[in-house]
């Protein structure tokens, strides 16, 4: 017990660099943006650094409040890319529409922290406060064209929801307290597990409720309806880290929480129930952010969309319960982190001012104009769309095997046929910037440093499609 | 050198389209160039392979068997039969025809076209090579890909719709494959995940037959969506009117083929008890396919939509043919493929070669071509009478195969199928020799047709070798069937053995 340093290095590491140094420099340093930017990134950079180190390194700390090594490292690593690959897209993103202001990267690395934490959760209260730390940071993001009314209207529509979410969370949390007397993973796990608990109705309430605050941060049906606002409202580049990274945090606290309540194979009836009530979610969450995102014209409100959908396949490894489940589910985040991270800062190179040029019939004839951009676009779309031999039909697949391992046959089937649909508005995509002619004037464009995202985003999901054998093995040794 | 050879073959198209990325785009020349001295690189392997080939062995030969994902036992299985063998010396022979076509008939945007022309290969050999079910659905989706933007970028008027409805029409077919692609992979005896075909080949014959017809079924759909059968066949005709002309033939020649070699190589021999079963209700899709095909395209006024129509027709043989599960059945339905390849891409070219001087396909518009391109009248009757079936000509071989096939079938129990699907034969004599008296023979009413070219030499380049092949197999049919002889009798014999067992 106690706090074992070399593991907790990565969150302590990021924790002072934020709250130690970060406020200082920004107390004292006024007006140099590129110092902040430096700064933070190389605390981005720093801290994957260390959890890479710390990988092999798992166990407890912080009294066992937080786990150390393992999975959770290997989250740390992706939120830290996701973090670094997000602000170099930002930079110029944000200097275009004269927002470039200090703090928008310092909540970028206080939302990693709170992802951080959420991924090294092994107690209720840390993981409630990983995820208040994410979406608090979010919620300012989502806010931050000060000017614009759209992204004002995100901000406080993703708030409100936001809060609403996060009051059933924690309800859940103290009825799942309540009846199993314990906050710590290990314990509810093990009365969970022998029935043992004197209120096995107050149990259910608790684990629904926990269910519906995560089923909000993924957006998953019928607790989507913000994403699409949320994240059309939003900067792009905050809709690209928020769908991406944001997804990916309440993932990594989905596994253990319902690895924990979920006791799948204990031979409990209402293990079997909560699967199949997920297996539904799932379905339905497939279906509609597919079906809705072919009636968008929008490119950014279609990514949205698109990102519902995702959330309901990466349910299904969830609905598995088994441990190839969750690693799929894992693996999947990491190619959809790259291939939607991708997308949205193409969209957000292409944008112009007041929201303009975000509309299908905006990229018309883009590979004529832009040959590098359409064609990277056009990889991210049939990654998205699960073609091989991207990145995204890998994990597709294994979710699928994991799906049908466990006895869903249907559910994959019904995930198959949203993916048709889905290929449906991806390739909408493809076909105006691929088959249509250009139209209206030619908008010089300068990616700066987003370009460095972009190389980065394809070249993954490139190779996570061809030779994702050095990912799998490194899943094997998470429990 | 067999595995050497068998690598080339597969690898060279995609080193090839990696390498035009490297030629600046204003060099057109070098890259037509490029691309067709690869493709022709690429037919040289292939040949290769011959002398090393062991036509009496059934088993498959130059087998390699490398780790590739061992998190679901995917690896990069590769091996040739007899059958795969024949498919891709079609598929690398058809492609330095289709490079040469384009040279004339692509004139927009040609380095894209032409790297995504040798992806297309490169997924084309792999679907034939494939000894891993994983590794198959890659190849088999990869071409999506490349086929989709040939048609959706260098298509006619319609090409958006067209290359949609293409690319959703496999893609339903192929996405409930690989769930039965899963399941398949967990029903081995030990319910530990494998993709290896070989195992699966053990396994599959053991699932429980109400198992088993479901993943028969889902494999079976989208293969015969591919091939496509009745009433599966209505992006076919779209894709063929909206491609440009290599397209088209590349899509007649190889693409259909990988449905009917898909059913082979997986339905017949993964699940024998279910083909079995199912035999019957292919085989009259088949027979419908045959004569729907042959009459809807009696009546097309634009004769790529007639070849068009005609490959559902001519498709149908070949299905009849497999499902007949006998040994002459099988053969004939293999070399029908072969023929099938050669003589309608022959069709396609010489549509093509008429399309680029008068840039329409309307049969009314012609009229009299014998005339001024008497040369060109020889080619294309040659093709027609390839594709109509006469005697002398590899298309009868094909079709009387798999009609005495049908016939005998132990399987099929009935003279009917054989005694319908040969009114195919006399429909398709109908369909072809109309339309080509009314495109060549009569006066020449359309003055705008007085003065058209006959063919130049690039134009023969690519039809006398088809020529020479579609006679070889019309006269001398055994140099290509024996090649798969043994593999298909082989496979005839354990589906005869299994297959009753339902």
């Amino acid at each position: 017990m106690g706090i074992d340093l070399f593991g907790s290095l990565p969150l302590v590491v990021i924790w002072l660099a934020l709250g130690g140094v970060g406020i200082v420099i920004q107390a004292f340093v006024r007006d140099n943006t590129r110092l902040v930017f430096g700064y933070y990134i190389s605390t981005l950079i720093a801290t994957g650094v260390l959890a890479a180190i710390t990988f092999g390194h798992t166990g407890l700390t912080f009294d066992g409040m937080v786990t150390m090594g393992g999975s959770g490292a290997y989250f740390d690593i992706l939120f830290c890319v996701t973090g670094v690959l997000t602000m170099l897209a930002a930079r110029p993103y944000l200097q275009r529409e004269e927002a470039e202001i200090d703090e928008f990267y310092t909540l970028l690395v206080s939302a990693v922290s709170g992802m951080m934490l959420m991924a090294h959760a092994n107690n209720l209260v840390v993981l409630f406060v990983g995820i208040e730390l994410m979406s608090i940071s979010f919620y300012v993001m989502a806010g931050f064209f000060r000017k614009s009314i759209r992204s004002i209207e995100a901000a406080l529509k993703y708030f409100l929801l936001g809060a609403f979410a996060t009051g059933f969370l924690v309800y859940g949390m103290a009825l799942v307290y309540g009846s199993t007397n314990a906050l710590d993973y290990a314990t509810i796990t093990s009365v969970v597990r022998a029935g043992t608990t004197p209120f096995p109705m107050l149990l259910a309430a608790g684990v629904t409720l926990m269910a519906v605050g995560l089923c909000f941060k993924i957006a998953a049906f019928p607790f989507h309806q913000w994403a699409p606002d949320v994240y059309q409202g939003s900067p792009t580049v905050v809709s690209a880290f928020m769908s991406t990274a944001g997804k990916a945090a309440a993932f990594s606290a989905f596994i253990p929480a319902f690895t924990m309540l979920m006791p799948v194979g204990a031979g409990a009836a209402y293990a079997l129930n909560m699967q199949l009530a997920l297996a539904v979610i799932a379905a339905v969450t497939m279906l509609v952010g597919n079906i809705s995102a072919i009636a968008q014209s929008n490119v950014k409100r279609m990514l949205a969309f698109s990102s519902v959908a995702h959330a309901g396949y990466l349910l299904m490894g969830i609905v598995s319960g088994t441990a190839a489940g969750h690693q799929a589910i894992i693996f999947y985040l990491t190619a959809y982190t790259f291939m939607q991270l991708g997308a949205f800062v193409i969209v957000s190179i292409l944008e112009r001012e007041n929201d303009t040029h975000l509309e299908y019939a905006d990229y018309a004839g883009l590979s004529r104009t832009h040959p590098v951009l359409a064609f990277v676009m056009a990889m991210f779309m049939f990654s998205l769309a699960g073609i091989p031999p991207f990145a995204g039909f890998l994990g597709k697949h294994m979710l699928f095997a994991a799906a049908i391992d466990s006895g869903f046959t249907w559910l994959t089937i019904i995930a198959v046929i949203s993916s048709v649909i889905s290929v449906y508005f991806y390739l909408g995509l493809v076909v105006k910037m691929y088959f249509a002619e250009p139209v209206g004037e030619v908008h010089h464009i300068n990616p700066g440093t987003a370009a460095l995202t972009l190389g980065v985003a394809a070249a993954f999901t490139v190779l996570l499609g061809v030779l994702p054998s050095v990912l799998q093995s490194m899943f094997t040794t998470f429990h | 050198m067999g595995v050497a050879a068998l690598l080339c073959t597969l690898f060279a198209p995609l080193a090839g389209s990696l390498a035009l990325l490297f030629i600046n785009r204003d060099q057109t020349k070098a890259i037509r160039v490029t691309a067709l001295v690869i493709s022709i690189l690429t037919l040289g392997a292939s040949l290769l392979l011959l002398p090393e080939f062991d036509q009496s062995q059934s088993s498959f030969q130059f087998v390699i068997d490398q780790k590739w994902i061992p998190a679901f036992d995917a690896g990069f299985r590769i091996g040739i039969d007899g059958t795969s063998l024949l498919l891709i010396l079609l598929t690398t022979f058809i492609m330095p025809i289709a490079l040469l076509s384009s040279w004339s008939s692509i004139r927009k945007q040609e380095k894209e076209y032409y790297v995504l022309l040798l992806l297309l290969q490169f997924g084309m050999t792999g679907v034939f090579l494939a000894l891993d079910t994983f590794l198959f659905y890659v190849f088999w989706e990869l071409i999506l890909i490349p086929m989709y933007f040939v048609i959706g970028i260098w298509g006619g008027k319609d090409r958006i719709y067209a290359a949609i409805k293409f690319f959703l029409f496999t893609l339903v077919g192929s996405l409930l494959m690989l769930i039965a692609i899963i399941w398949l992979g967990y029903s081995t005896a030990d319910h530990v995940f494998t993709a290896d075909f070989i195992k699966l080949q053990a396994a599959g014959p053991m699932i429980p037959f109400e198992i088993q017809k479901w993943l028969f079924l889902a494999f079976a759909l989208a293969f015969c969506i591919k091939v496509p059968l009745f009433p599966l066949h209505t992006w076919l005709p779209d894709a063929h009117v909206q491609a440009p002309t290599p397209g088209s033939v590349i899509l007649a020649a190889v693409l259909l083929k990988m449905g009917t070699y898909g059913l082979i190589r997986f339905n017949l021999q993964l699940f024998p008890q279910s083909s079995h079963y199912f035999a019957a209700a292919i085989s009259v899709l088949a027979v419908i396919g045959i004569i729907y095909g042959a009459l809807v395209a009696m009546v097309q006024t634009d004769i790529k939509k007639l070849v068009a129509y005609s490959s559902v027709s001519h498709l149908g043989f070949v299905v009849l043919g497999i499902f007949s599960m006998t040994t002459i059945g099988l053969q004939g339905a293999v070399i029908q493929m072969v023929n099938h390849g050669l003589s309608t891409g022959m069709l396609f070219l010489c549509v093509g070669v008429m399309y680029e001087r008068r840039h329409t396909r309307e049969i009314s518009e012609y009229g009299g071509i014998t005339k001024v391109m008497p040369r060109f009248a020889v080619m294309f009757a040659i093709a027609m009478f390839a594709s109509v079936g006469l005697p002398g000509l590899n298309g009868f071989v094909g079709e009387y195969l798999t009609l005495l096939g049908a016939f005998q079938s132990p399987v099929l129990h009935s003279w009917s199928y054989a005694i319908i699907s040969a009114s195919g034969v006399i429909f398709a004599a109908v369909y072809l020799l109309w339309m080509f008296q009314r495109v060549m023979f009569g006066p020449i009413t359309n003055s705008e047709n007085l003065s058209l070219r006959d063919l130049n030499r690039s134009e023969y380049w690519q039809l006398v070798p088809l020529v020479i092949f579609i006679v070889w197999i019309g006269v001398a049919p055994r140099t290509f069937m024996n090649l798969s002889e043994a593999s298909v009798k082989a496979l005839v014999e354990t589906v005869g053995k299994v297959g009753n067992g339902h």
